[in-house]
């Protein structure tokens, strides 16, 4: 049965994650409830008369897919696999905004167009001109993991050598203000909001493009192998430990086996307790990681995550602006990802370096 | 006819959303589709909208919007035979 | 010949049925569920035409007994009546008791919650619940909720493709050994975010869709959900399993043309029907009946008709014939409920009609069945295509 390497990566977020090497230029900003992503120069990246009509997701989207491609050294792939939770919304609210307020008249295609959630797979596609398997899942905290664990599976059924996949999410004004009513987002002006500090519920809200160029082989610049995935749909807290046991049995490893583990703490009381316990007991003794502090909370913010377990592989080093314990290893061999949201979707990742 | 022309000109960067073009750039017979300015089927689509917004021009059949955006020219003349508003 | 994936139950409802008996009898007796639309409020309401389920939210509420602190989207309530039917006709008493997973496609998810109350939300502390509702996988965690299920639940979005790719998915974990069994299928209500849209793309026909006819005008919308059961062949054997059909081939790929619109020659609808049949270890000339996606646009059924003229050849295209002309266009449910038509023709030995047609198409000869016809079916190739080039086609086979 074929592996399945990273590549090469490509990352749009509210960090400096292109053009740097690993967060060396990271700013940690606990003032802000929503976090913006860092938009690179897309002309660089995308041709005018391509561009004018695409969402925000759809050009973070073709930039770190490109970036992605760049680094593995590929022009195009056997496959396209996009997760997303809640496509362009931008262009969703503009539509539905506009189906409302002129009473169904004068309505325009091209945001209805760009607000289907597979919009960012099928420029994509366009774009490289790549007629291949193209698919999009949309299942909250485990978009981006489904994308993943069906690229994986098509590199093991001898399907495809090479894929792309990736997650994408976008903010926009009115859903960002729905989510504050409905208490998804923390309140305004009770900051610092500190995610590891948090005694409320609600989150700081992100947006971003995380892509990675997956093969059935091993070069001179592959960064980690994905050795493992598991995707579950409801979990208790008191679980947990025993669900990531017998995955790492799975994979013929122990607890102590895994090197660092990275999890997807996002500030939100009730959530985070999934990870207190590991925290605290399973992992006492392991390097521990958490980057939503940096990325912001959003449905496929672990691909940022797994964005940030891959670098470290990559570079043998855990920056301290991503460090929940002063615990180091001399090398970064086996990563432990886990990641959920309020008890739904949870995902295991496990990755190597080879 | 002439105001009219630069009118759609206008309009038609507006609507399209091109950024880098400037009513200068387009003449009376370039053509809008194709190899002309670029635009493709969608933009067929806004422009029926637009001719139905701004001058009361109800188009039922896409294919029609085919001879009627061949270029400015045609586009002026059209809607200066058939506007309602 | 590969055998495919076993299928051991159905559910489905649909504008001509709220059960797979239904369905069958409405298709057996040309009963169209094509209508004027009742449940949404829609300037359009006297243009178009609709395949509406005629329950209103309050009725599918009480039909499944949720409290009234509820947040189900429409979506989420008939994809739950859908999943529980194919889960009951499975024979499926404890949901967990192999490794059991979910998967749902869905195009619109809570947009039913979201565009009724897009303006009330900050005056109305009593719908602030629907603002969950809205993200697609809510609406499959819903319905994995609704059946006890706690593994691997996941949601496919393609467009019109959709649930073509959650059986494909499907199949897919059931072949490598991943799960043992998987609910898959696909979930979409009607809402004026769709019907708006498909107005702007000018597809929407105010009249009955006429799949394949030169006089096509476009096509008529739906709502419907629908779910399959696929079991592994050690876990039919040892429950001893009732086989209602095979899953045998699937395909997917992308036309990467148009993002809304179909090429000329079908390059993406050829490629994914090759594919199918390489999995199916099939020739074209072995399938005999094809559902085509049929939408009744005039893109999509000369682009379908195109490929399909490439891949089996003018003179040898098997009976065909699009069932959008009782249900509409299902969009992410469509090749769900196509897949339960399908696997009723295998058992049934029956090719439904396309209905509404009168005269060929100008660009080739193609006809499709337009009655009801007894023969011997073996294997169904079904397509389903969707925005953003994304093309699938699957093949049902007769189990042995």
């Amino acid at each position: 049965m074929k592996k399945t390497y990273i590549n090469g990566l490509g990352c749009i977020s509210a960090q400096k994650t292109f053009d740097t090497i690993f967060l060396e230029e990271a700013e940690l900003n606990e003032d802000d409830i929503i976090l913006p992503l860092k938009a690179p120069v897309y002309k660089d990246f995308i041709p005018p008369v391509a561009i004018r009509r695409m969402a925000k997701g759809v050009k973070n989207g073709i930039v770190a897919s490109t970036l992605a491609l760049r680094v593995a050294h590929l022009e195009t792939v056997d496959a396209i696999i996009t997760g997303t939770g809640m496509g362009c919304i931008e262009d969703s609210e503009k539509f539905l905004k506009a189906i409302l307020d002129n009473d169904e008249q004068f309505l325009t295609p091209t945001s209805f167009i760009q607000s289907t959630h597979n919009t960012v797979g099928g420029q994509i596609a366009l774009g490289l001109q790549c007629k291949a398997y193209n698919l999009t899942y949309v299942n909250g905290s485990v978009s981006f993991e489904s994308a993943l664990f069906d690229a994986k599976m098509k590199i093991e059924e001898g399907e495809a050598s090479s894929i792309l996949v990736g997650g994408i999410d976008e903010t926009s004004d009115y859903t960002m203000s729905l989510f504050k009513l409905a208490g998804f987002i923390k309140e305004e002006n009770q900051g610092p909001y500190s995610v590891l500090e948090a005694t409320t519920n609600g989150v700081v809200f992100g947006e971003g493009a995380t892509f990675f160029a997956l093969e059935n082989e091993a070069k001179e610049n592959t960064i980690a192998e994905i050795l493992d995935l598991e995707i579950l749909n409801k979990l208790d807290v008191s679980e947990v430990e025993d669900k990531i046991i017998s995955f790492l049995a799975l994979n013929n490893f122990e607890l102590k086996d895994v090197d660092a583990v990275v999890l997807g703490y996002n500030g939100d009381v009730d959530s985070d307790s999934y990870y207190k316990n590991l925290s605290n007991t399973t992992f006492v003794n392991t390097p521990q990681v958490y980057y939503k502090h940096l990325s912001g909370e959003y449905d496929t913010a672990s691909a940022f995550g797994l964005w940030v377990g891959s670098k470290i592989i990559q570079t043998q080093n855990i920056p301290d602006i991503v460090k929940l314990n002063a615990l180091d290893k001399p090398a970064y061999k086996t990563i432990l990802l886990y990641n959920q949201r309020n008890g739904n979707d949870h995902s295991f990742t496990l990755i190597s370096s080879c | 006819m002439e105001a009219l022309k630069q009118e759609l000109k206008s309009k038609i960067i507006e609507v399209l959303n091109l950024e880098d073009i400037a009513i200068a750039d387009i003449n009376d017979d370039d053509a809008l589709f194709g190899d002309g300015l670029g635009l493709d089927s969608i933009d067929a689509l806004e422009l029926i909208v637009m001719l139905d917004k701004d001058y009361g021009i109800k188009l039922v059949d896409p294919k029609e919007g085919k001879t009627i955006f061949k270029s400015i020219e045609t586009m002026a003349a059209y809607i200066s035979e058939n506007r309602v508003k | 010949m590969y055998k495919g994936v076993a299928i051991t139950g159905m559910g489905i409802i649909s504008s001509i049925g709220n059960s797979v008996e239904e369905n069958y009898n409405a298709l057996l007796n040309s009963q169209i569920g094509i209508t004027t639309i009742e449940n949404i409020a829609t300037v359009h309401a006297d243009v178009i035409k609709v395949g509406e389920i005629k329950k209103t939210n309050q009725e599918l509420i009480e039909e499944l007994q949720l409290g009234e602190d509820n947040n189900f989207s429409r979506t989420a309530m008939l994809g739950t009546i859908a999943a529980k039917q194919a889960v009951k006709n499975a024979g499926i008493t404890l949901i967990n008791e192999y490794r059991t997973g979910l998967i749902s496609a869905t195009s619109v998810g809570g947009m039913d919650m979201t565009e009724r109350y897009y303006h009330e939300y900050f005056d109305n502390p009593e719908v602030v619940k629907y603002i969950s509702s809205h993200n697609a996988g809510d609406n499959t965690d819903k319905i994995a909720s609704e059946l006890g299920l706690k593994g691997m639940v996941t949601t496919i979005s393609t467009a019109c493709s959709s649930a073509a790719n959650a059986i494909m998915l499907g199949a897919r974990l059931i072949k490598s050994g991943k799960l043992d069994r998987v609910i898959v299928g696909g979930t979409d209500a009607l809402s004026k975010f769709t019907i708006n849209g498909f107005k702007t793309l000018m597809i929407l026909s105010e009249d009955y869709n006429k799949p394949f006819d030169n006089e096509r005008t476009g096509l008529n919308l739906g709502e419907a959900a629908a779910y399959l059961v696929l079991e592994s062949d050690e876990l039919v054997k040892k429950e001893n399993k009732k086989v209602l059909a095979r899953v045998s081939g699937y395909g997917n790929a992308n036309d990467a043309f148009h993002q809304t619109a179909s090429s000329e020659n079908g390059d993406g609808a050829f490629l994914a029907m090759e594919k199918a049949f390489k999995i199916a270890q099939l020739q074209p000339e072995q399938i005999d009946y094809i559902n085509v996606h049929g939408t009744a646009t005039p893109n999509n059924d000369l682009s379908e008709g195109r490929a399909i003229v490439r891949l089996f050849g003018e003179n040898k295209v098997p009976d065909f014939s699009s069932t959008k002309p009782f249900t509409g266009h299902t969009l992410a449910a469509a090749a769900a409920i196509e897949a339960v038509y399908s696997v009723l023709a295998i058992q049934n030995n029956v090719v439904f009609p396309n209905l509404n047609f009168k005269t060929p198409m100008e660009e080739f000869s193609l006809v499709p069945q337009t009655t009801l016809k007894h023969a011997t079916i073996e294997h169904v190739l079904s397509n389903s295509f969707g925005f953003g080039g994304n093309c699938s086609t699957l093949i049902f086979s007769k189990s042995e």
